[in-house]
């Protein structure tokens, strides 16, 4: 069935602008429920392991598995997880919230019902910030809840049964139930993002959505442009990566749009995303709407968290996200742009800044030799000769392209925190000292660069190793360029006569004289003056 | 009649029990009766009264982050009704 | 000397004094219940070889001396709701069948430790549901008074092992009176303590906010033995109680002098058999000769306490047994249908009539548009008669009450229809709503030599007092000392 003139212009929309147009006189309200796997070494309930890949049901005892007559003990730093995310979104944290049973049946879920936390959650109030298409928003949320996830069913080989693992069975889980607030799939990918970061930030979850640590559900309603009322909602599941969240939405949106357009009404159901056909379809088990009877598990006591606690978990915070995106434009000088992509790691933007502050050397001062000033510098390294302290948007240029290129061909930005750094931030600052010096030019850092990554040397040693201090002396370069042009007279006439593409050839042939080593800003500037404009 | 049939039916589906038409009868009579029975309950005004969470009042107790179970599947499900491996093994869902 | 019929307290100081060991004591008790089983079906695991071994590691341990447990080396019954690692726990059930748990439940484990000796599971009602031990899936109970009648539920066969001298003590577990309407019925010390008072852990759930662990004993002194070997706080239960268990057996001869009983006049139902309510009100009559100060206290709303306890105790009830899917452990039916049918006819093959009654009840009272009418309502009933028993606590120290209207009905009797059944329960389930201790002990026999239970009910965690209320009472009678003659029509 095709997707129909809707649902293509709104999946391919690129910006939000764009995406409100597509939709014409209806409006997207959008609403996400995320599930954060926790980064505890325990399981919530018992004293399992949570760690990742181990043989079916290793990770498995008698509480996790629902054996008759055990009971949960709550491990504390769930908790501590839970109020360390509340307190960075401007939660209110709960003094006291209840866990509930959810009950229903499934080969994964062992004791028939999972605990989870319904009428009273440990958190509520509270937002994220996003920033989209330039513009700042606040995505209110409704809930932050712990629950315990459930195992893994897979399909034997045989096709005739499934397999059951319930390693995952009492992994702790931090729901987040955002506000319907999100008005557009823009806003919807910046949401996540932002979310995700946050955890990470937090180190309280991994944020990886493929290998299902960071999982998503959509809900997805459109209404008429200025309308207050909510129209009916879908649910969409099996959003396996962010792409697949927007595709969703798009796809989704695009067919409610439809539905509503010619006369129709939204069915309120669970849809599956099914990435390989590109659209969202109604579950085909014809469920019965589940009951979930929710009740008041009375195997756990009330939980109630006493304001010291709170206050503790508070002063142990690290700087959020946002607040340092700011401050990095603020203190560093940088773009919002550069701001973004350093900070949405926390471990980048901890490198960046070690980075940047590692040279001894005052703002300015542009050859070594002149004493580096105040206590600060003790900390820091001396700068090499011919070096001078980087700018930060140099740091950041550098960051930003050659670090994170390595960083993701060698998947190093899989951990949750890299440690194994290809340079270390001390390294990379000093060799943008060197390029802000012009002891080098910009060319030959980048084959200073991977001599380092190759050889983990310092770039002073490289360049002085491989004699790669390049030419700025202005006389010798003169004369280089002198003898190009006097080397080649009719390209001189072309050039002069209008054919103005052979300044390339004369800048290589410079080049060739000086052995690669001369300053190409300078080089440029003498041909230029010398060959004349035309 | 306080309980129907259907309901009877609703209920035995939620539960995941396999009832006969002779059990679902006698069922549905067993619960009209129990709930007609329970409806004395309405003749108390509980609106300002507080259900009962709990009959003991304790501080949340909790535990350490520490792993404290050694991986033993083996014995774990040694019971199990059947297994592949160390999987569980269960029909699958026909749809 | 017949060593099966030693009170624990007798056996503790015989062994001490190496006038018998465990493995006689043990030898004797498993003798005897060869010789009675036939008759009473208290039983279901038996576990005479382990028994005679861990006799024997008493006895060693009893020999080095300088050990003051009074419960090693004593033969002892748990009901099979209890886990016990490697002997088989089926909680009276078929979809437990062939169920053998790889962990002991706490209070098994403190007792292993104590050195006592397991000699077997007791029967009970499946799942712990019933007021008989007609609900077991695998046997009858039968009276030892008159072994056409039962022993009260569910804790049975815990019961008439103790009655007919099998075992030394037992435990037991009281949900809505399970623990105290079989000792009533049987003659036999039975008592429920405080909620949180005794880990719950690897006890078999059926209502999680109502079940306790309680023992099962000859006497008061060997209820407070028991009762202080396996309370106490445990890491592993999240609703047991930090609070430090007392020596509940020090203070027991303290007497009653100016202790305050009151009588709610709700719990002399009409209707009650005329000796119940004559032996009832004797035992007051004694316990004020002997200087308690009784007064008359009114728990106005004690007849919605079995309304209450039926909506919250199989609402908890339906959930804790949805566990039992065929899918880790226990009974799968066979066929080649998909998972659901395997859910179904797993759990309807496995469960029996009352337990799928209950496990409906209970669904229904939680499913959507029912909660608040049901399940909430009966929550907050459940607050109205705790509030009855906390003013009636504000004037009196113990309350005292009958167990049941009647003596042990025959076999059969109210198996017909489920709510006259509960009816049964009128007496104890309050004292569960309320999370309160509270103990039964035998206070006379009917003109058909049936033994008649009186109940004491305390204040939350004031088991001290109620053992030294009923220690009084009994130690002025001798009822205790009656046996039945196993083997009369």
């Amino acid at each position: 069935m095709s997707t129909s003139g809707t649902v293509d212009r709104a999946a391919g929309a690129a910006t939000a602008a764009a995406e409100r147009e597509a939709l014409g006189r209806f409006e997207a309200v959008i609403g996400l429920e995320v599930h954060a796997q926790l980064l505890t070494h325990a399981k919530i309930f018992c004293g399992c392991s949570t760690a990742f890949g181990a043989p079916p049901n290793a990770n498995s005892c008698p509480v996790c598995l629902g054996m008759p007559g055990v009971l949960p003990v709550l491990n504390r730093r769930v908790v501590e997880f839970a109020i360390r995310l509340a307190l960075a979104t401007g939660c209110t944290v709960a003094r006291s919230s209840r866990w509930a049973r959810k009950n229903y049946f499934y080969p994964d879920l062992p004791k028939g019902y999972q605990i989870s936390m319904y009428e009273l959650p440990i958190a509520t109030g509270g937002g994220v910030d996003i920033v989209v298409d330039g513009a700042a928003k606040r995505v209110g949320l409704t809930r932050i809840h712990m629950e315990e996830d459930a195992g893994k069913n897979i399909h034997d080989a045989h096709g005739d049964a499934s397999l059951v693992d319930l390693n995952r069975a009492g992994v702790p889980l931090l729901e987040i139930v955002s506000e319907p607030d999100i008005r557009s799939i823009a806003e919807a990918g910046a949401y996540l993002r932002t979310l995700r970061a946050l955890v990470q930030y937090l180190e309280i979850c991994d944020g990886n959505m493929e290998e299902g640590s960071f999982r998503c559900d959509a809900n997805v309603s459109i209404r008429p442009r200025g309308a207050t009322a909510l129209g009916v909602k879908v649910e969409i599941k099996n959003l396996n990566s962010f792409r697949a969240v927007e595709k969703a939405l798009a796809h989704e949106i695009g067919r409610q749009a439809e539905v509503l357009g010619g006369g129709g009404t939204i069915v309120q159901e669970t849809r599956l995303w099914d990435a390989e056909r590109e659209e969202t379809r109604a579950m085909r088990t014809k469920e019965h709407a589940h009951d979930y009877r929710y009740f008041p598990d009375p195997d756990l006591l009330p939980l109630v968290v006493d304001e010291r606690w709170v206050a503790e978990i508070r002063g142990t915070l690290p700087e959020l996200p946002a607040a340092r995106r700011e401050r990095f434009v603020a203190e560093y000088g940088l773009p919002v742009y550069d701001a973004e992509v350093l900070t949405a790691r926390r471990d980048v933007a901890d490198y960046f800044e070690a980075a940047v502050k590692s040279t001894a050397a005052e703002a300015g001062a542009k050859v070594a030799g002149k004493p580096p000033a105040g206590a600060a510098a003790e900390a820091e390294t001396k700068p090499a000769k011919g070096a001078a302290k980087p700018t930060a948007k140099a740091v950041s240029n550098w960051v930003m392209s050659e670090l994170l290129r390595v960083v993701r061909e060698q998947r190093l930005d899989d951990a949750l925190t890299i440690t194994n750094w290809p340079v270390p931030p001390a390294d990379l600052g000093r060799l943008v000292g060197l390029v802000e010096a012009a002891t080098i030019s910009g060319k030959i850092a980048k084959t200073v660069w991977s001599e380092m990554l190759a050889s983990g040397k310092a770039p002073e040693a490289i360049v002085a190793e491989k004699g790669l201090v390049q030419v700025s002396d202005r006389g010798a370069l003169e004369s280089a360029v002198d003898g190009v042009l006097a080397a080649n007279p009719d390209k001189v006439a072309e050039y002069r006569g209008g054919k103005t593409k052979l300044f390339g050839f004369f800048v290589g042939q410079v080049m060739k004289a000086t052995d690669g080593a001369g300053n190409p800003q300078l080089v440029n500037d003498l041909l230029r003056a010398k060959l004349g404009g035309t | 009649m306080k309980i129907t049939r259907e309901e009877v039916r609703n209920v035995a589906r939620l539960a995941r029990l396999d009832l006969s038409a002779d059990e679902e009868a006698a069922f549905a009579a067993d619960l009209d009766q129990i709930l007609t029975y329970v409806e004395m309950l309405d003749e108390l005004d509980t609106g300002a009264v507080e259900p009962t969470a709990h009959v003991v009042e304790l501080e949340t107790p909790y535990r350490d982050d520490e792993v404290t179970n050694q991986p033993d599947a083996d014995t774990l499900l040694a019971g199990a009704p059947a297994r592949d491996g160390t999987h569980l093994k269960v029909p699958k869902i026909i749809e | 000397m017949d060593l099966a019929n030693l009170t624990i307290a007798e056996a503790a100081s015989k062994l001490r004094r190496g006038e018998c060991s465990s493995v006689e004591l043990t030898r004797a008790v498993l003798a005897r219940a060869h010789a009675v089983e036939p008759r009473i079906h208290s039983f279901l695991a038996r576990c005479d070889d382990t028994a005679v071994a861990a006799a024997a590691d008493a006895d060693a341990r009893l020999a080095r001396g300088g050990d003051a447990n009074p419960l090693t080396g004593i033969p002892i019954a748990l009901k099979d709701v209890i886990a016990t690692r490697g002997v088989p726990t089926t909680a009276g059930s078929r979809i437990l069948e062939n169920f053998v748990p790889p962990y002991d439940a706490t209070v098994t484990a403190r007792l292993r430790t104590s050195g006592a000796v397991i000699v077997a599971k007791a029967n009970c009602d499946e799942f712990a549901m019933g007021s008989s031990t007609e609900n077991s899936a695998f046997a009858v109970t039968c009276n030892p008074w008159d072994v056409g009648r039962v022993p009260g539920g569910s804790s049975g066969g815990s019961a008439t092992a103790v009655a007919a001298a099998e075992c030394l003590g037992a435990l037991g577990t009281d949900t809505g009176g399970s623990v105290r309407l079989p000792a009533a019925f049987c003659g036999v010390v039975g008592m429920k303590p405080t909620y949180g008072r005794v880990s719950r852990y690897g006890v078999v759930a059926y209502a999680s906010s109502l079940d306790q662990v309680g023992p099962l004993t000859r006497d008061v002194r060997d209820c407070a033995l028991l009762l202080g070997a396996i309370a106490g706080h445990d890491p592993l239960d999240s609703t047991s109680v930090d609070t430090p268990v007392p020596d509940y057996a020090a203070g027991l001869d303290a007497g009653v002098r100016g202790l305050r009983i009151g009588l709610p006049r709700e719990y002399f139902v009409a209707g009650m058999q005329p000796e119940v309510e004559r032996s009832v009100r004797a035992a007051v009559r004694t316990l004020e000769g002997l200087g308690a100060a009784v007064t008359e206290v009114s728990l106005p709303h004690t007849r919605y306490g079995i309304a209450a306890y039926y909506l919250i105790a199989t609402a908890e009830a339906s959930s804790n047994l949805a566990r039992y899917d065929g899918v880790k452990y226990g009974r799968r039916s066979q066929g080649n249908g998909g998972l659901l049918e395997m859910y179904r006819r797993t759990r309807a093959e496995g469960f029996g009539r009352e337990v799928k009654r209950r496990i409906m009840l209970g669904t229904y009272a939680l499913s959507a548009g029912y909660y608040d009418a049901y399940y909430l309502k009966a929550q907050k009933v459940r607050t109205l008669i705790r509030r009855d028993f906390a003013a009636a606590f504000e004037r009196c120290d113990v309350l005292v009450t009958p167990v049941a209207a009647t003596t042990a009905f025959p076999i059969g009797a109210r198996t017909a229809d489920p709510l006259q059944m509960y009816l049964t329960d009128v007496c104890t389930i309050p004292v569960n709503l309320a999370g309160l201790p509270g103990l039964s002990l035998p206070c006379g026999f009917d003109g058909a030599g049936l033994p008649i239970g009186l109940q004491i009910i305390g204040a939350p965690f004031a088991e001290e007092t109620v053992l030294r209320a009923a220690h009084a009472y009994e130690q002025a009678t001798e009822w205790h000392r009656r046996r039945p003659q196993i083997g009369a029509t």
